[in-house]
């Protein structure tokens, strides 16, 4: 089991949550200081540069026009951290192929990044989440089909040595040629997310791709997991596939003190967003617009929000306690979902101010890791007859 | 009344098509989300005439294969249409979407259409480039696009509940094909401005005086570019002010139409 830090390097400091519409999107800017936004980052990224030397391994995302994360580009904050640590594994989850436009720009990236940290880093990709659109003024009626013909020239970028032709559906080139390569042979390991679709997550276990999910209760997460493995193999590349999830997690001396961190963390939940940015037109299929015009739809977040602590503790979404607490909620989940590879921690959300996100992921690192470290990685099938 | 729906092949795609009535024939180029299609504006006008009524790509039943990105696109399968039906010429009415694609129609033959009747279309920018010419119906919520669309918004509400899961899916279906065709750029095809000068035919622009969404100012910059179009407002009426005001809508129509 691998266990990464993780936070989306919120701006929490807002007027009172409900005076507020919504914390995504159209939230004016004039509650952003840059004084305490500088502030913020500097802070978050000492905090990766912290789980690098306690030897967890790092993962960073991004969002855009949003007040939950100040990290609008991942391969920047990705960047820095390859050349302020030297050990563990960075993972970019993802790269917003899809509304970015540009996937040889992100193969450059990628590379560049890759370079720097020799062969350090992961490369997912993510379709983005239903906010994300409107930013990007993406059409949200293909952003899966844009979404895999990224990756695919993107791979080809990474694994071509020779100029080529690309006329797809949503990008032309007609020399790419990728300077520099990826450090790593034949590319790094991808890693793809998803919260429904059991087709895309076949298709990814079918690539040798890690698959990710996030906050979803271990039932979900064992359905998506039971795909996954219907059609995972080792396809030889760099990782070598498997399953991730991520959990909020918050790791204490007492189980009081564990509950207080906890509680500071489903500020995340709460992030509140207008309904027209939860599910723009044709983001999620007919069948389920048909249930959301029936009133028996609505998204992840908006099940997850109204739950109390205890039922989200029950469910696997939040992970807290004492050391051996928190190990035993672990290897609780994994047995639940029938095990996994990647434990990927949202370690600070909300206010949870430094010294105390220090304080957890030094205890997780040193009290909690040590037991859940050697939990068995995911078997491919027939990793023979892929290797043939 | 005859009342008759069919599946046409067009063109490699299967368009669903709605005859209805009997007289000189029309085409009725619905809003983007059909509402025309159960109204009894529809009847009314199929008294005097053989209503020709398809459902664009990606809407009702019609199929959208992925080639079709826009409504420049829909008016080569309209035009396909009318071809496969042996009509060289015929007048439209064209509401909203269908009003931009009748537009987009009119421009690519000077002889299709002998009357065009188009009410509160979208299809033409006007303004610059931080100007909104049409509300942004996917960046608002939805409660204010409710009160932006309708003078009265109870004639706008829908009752999901009591319909179909077939009901339900064409209506889950026209907002995702609409967003489709018409999310960027957004409800306008930036060459369409420069091509108005080759419409011809008698043009009558109905707009709702209420319409929150293009605004009745914009309506009258969209007639201004269109070389002899008259403009008619409707009051008490938002961004469909035949569903709100049928009867004054008629009226309109029919002395236009004949």
């Amino acid at each position: 089991m691998f266990a990464w830090h993780f936070t989306e390097m919120p701006y929490p400091h807002l007027p009172p949550l409900d005076t507020l519409s919504t914390m995504r999107v159209s939230l004016p800017n004039s509650h952003y200081d840059p004084k305490i936004g500088a502030d913020l980052y500097n802070r978050y990224l000492d905090e990766y540069v912290i789980a690098s030397e306690l030897g967890l391994n790092l993962l960073l995302n991004e969002h855009h026009q949003t007040a939950t994360c100040l990290d609008v580009a991942a391969p920047l904050s990705a960047a820095i951290v390859a050349r302020q640590t030297s050990q563990g594994r960075i993972c970019i989850l993802g790269n917003p192929v899809a509304n970015r436009n540009d996937p040889i720009r992100i193969a450059e990236e990628m590379a560049m990044i890759d370079n720097i940290c020799r062969g350090r880093l992961d490369v997912g990709f993510v379709r983005g989440v239903p906010y994300e659109i409107f930013a990007a003024n993406t059409n949200p009626t293909q952003t899966v089909e844009k979404l895999w013909e990224g990756i695919d020239l993107t791979v080809m970028a990474w694994t071509s040595q020779e100029p080529f032709n690309f006329e797809g559906r949503f990008t032309h080139r007609r020399m790419v040629n990728l300077w520099p390569r990826p450090y790593q042979t034949p590319h790094p390991a991808i890693w793809i997310t998803g919260s429904s679709d059991l087709e895309s997550i076949k298709k990814a276990a079918g690539r040798g791709y890690v698959f990710a999910t996030f906050l979803q209760p271990y039932d979900k997460v064992k359905a998506m997991f039971d795909a996954y493995r219907s059609n995972y193999h080792d396809c030889g590349l760099p990782g070598g596939g498997g399953m991730a999830y991520m959990p909020l997690v918050y790791t204490a001396e007492t189980e009081e003190e564990a509950e207080a961190g906890a509680k500071e963390l489903t500020w995340y939940l709460a992030a509140k967003a207008e309904p027209q940015y939860r599910n723009p037109p044709g983001y999620v299929p007919v069948s389920f617009n048909v249930n959301a015009l029936r009133g028996t739809y609505s998204g992840r977040t908006d099940a997850m929000r109204a739950q109390s602590l205890e039922f989200l503790k029950e469910q696997g979404v939040m992970i807290y306690g004492t050391p051996d607490s928190v190990a035993k909620q672990i290897k609780r989940f994994y047995d639940l979902v029938g095990g996994f590879d990647h434990l990927l921690m949202m370690q600070q959300a909300g206010s949870l101010d430094h010294a105390r996100t220090v304080k957890s992921m030094t205890m997780f690192a040193r009290e909690v890791y040590p037991q859940i470290k050697d939990l068995p990685r995911s078997q491919p099938l027939n990793a023979k007859a892929a290797a043939e | 009344m005859s009342r008759e729906t069919s599946m046409l092949k067009l063109n490699g795609l299967e368009l669903e098509v709605q005859r209805r009535g009997s007289g000189s024939p029309l085409l009725i180029l619905t809003n983007e989300e059909e509402l025309e299609l159960d109204s009894p504006l529809l009847d009314r006008l199929a008294d005097k005439h053989e209503l020709i009524i398809p459902s664009a790509p990606g809407f009702g039943h019609s199929e959208r294969p992925e080639w079709i990105s826009n409504p420049d696109d829909i008016a080569y399968i309209y035009m396909d249409l009318l071809d496969h039906l042996g009509i060289r010429t015929i007048s439209v009415i064209g509401f909203s979407l269908g009003g931009w694609i009748a537009l987009e129609m009119a421009t690519k033959s000077h002889t299709l259409f002998s009357k065009i009747l188009l009410v509160d279309p979208y299809g033409v920018k006007t303004g610059g480039v931080t100007d909104r010419d049409f509300q942004d119906i996917w960046t608002l919520h939805p409660n204010k696009v409710a009160a932006l669309k309708w003078h009265d918004q109870s004639k706008g509400k829908r009752d999901y509940a009591s319909m179909s899961d077939d009901q339900l899916s064409i209506v889950a279906r026209n907002i995702e094909s609409f967003a489709r065709f018409c999310w960027e750029p957004y409800l306008h095809n930036p060459k369409l401005r420069k091509r108005l000068n080759r419409i011809h035919a008698p043009t009558l622009i109905v707009w709702g005086e209420n319409d929150g969404i293009a605004t009745p100012a914009y309506g009258k910059s969209l007639a201004a570019l269109i070389k002899g179009s008259r403009f008619e407002t409707i009051a008490s009426a938002g961004h469909f002010p035949h569903l709100e005001q049928p009867d004054h809508f008629l009226a309109l129509a029919n002395s236009f139409i004949g």
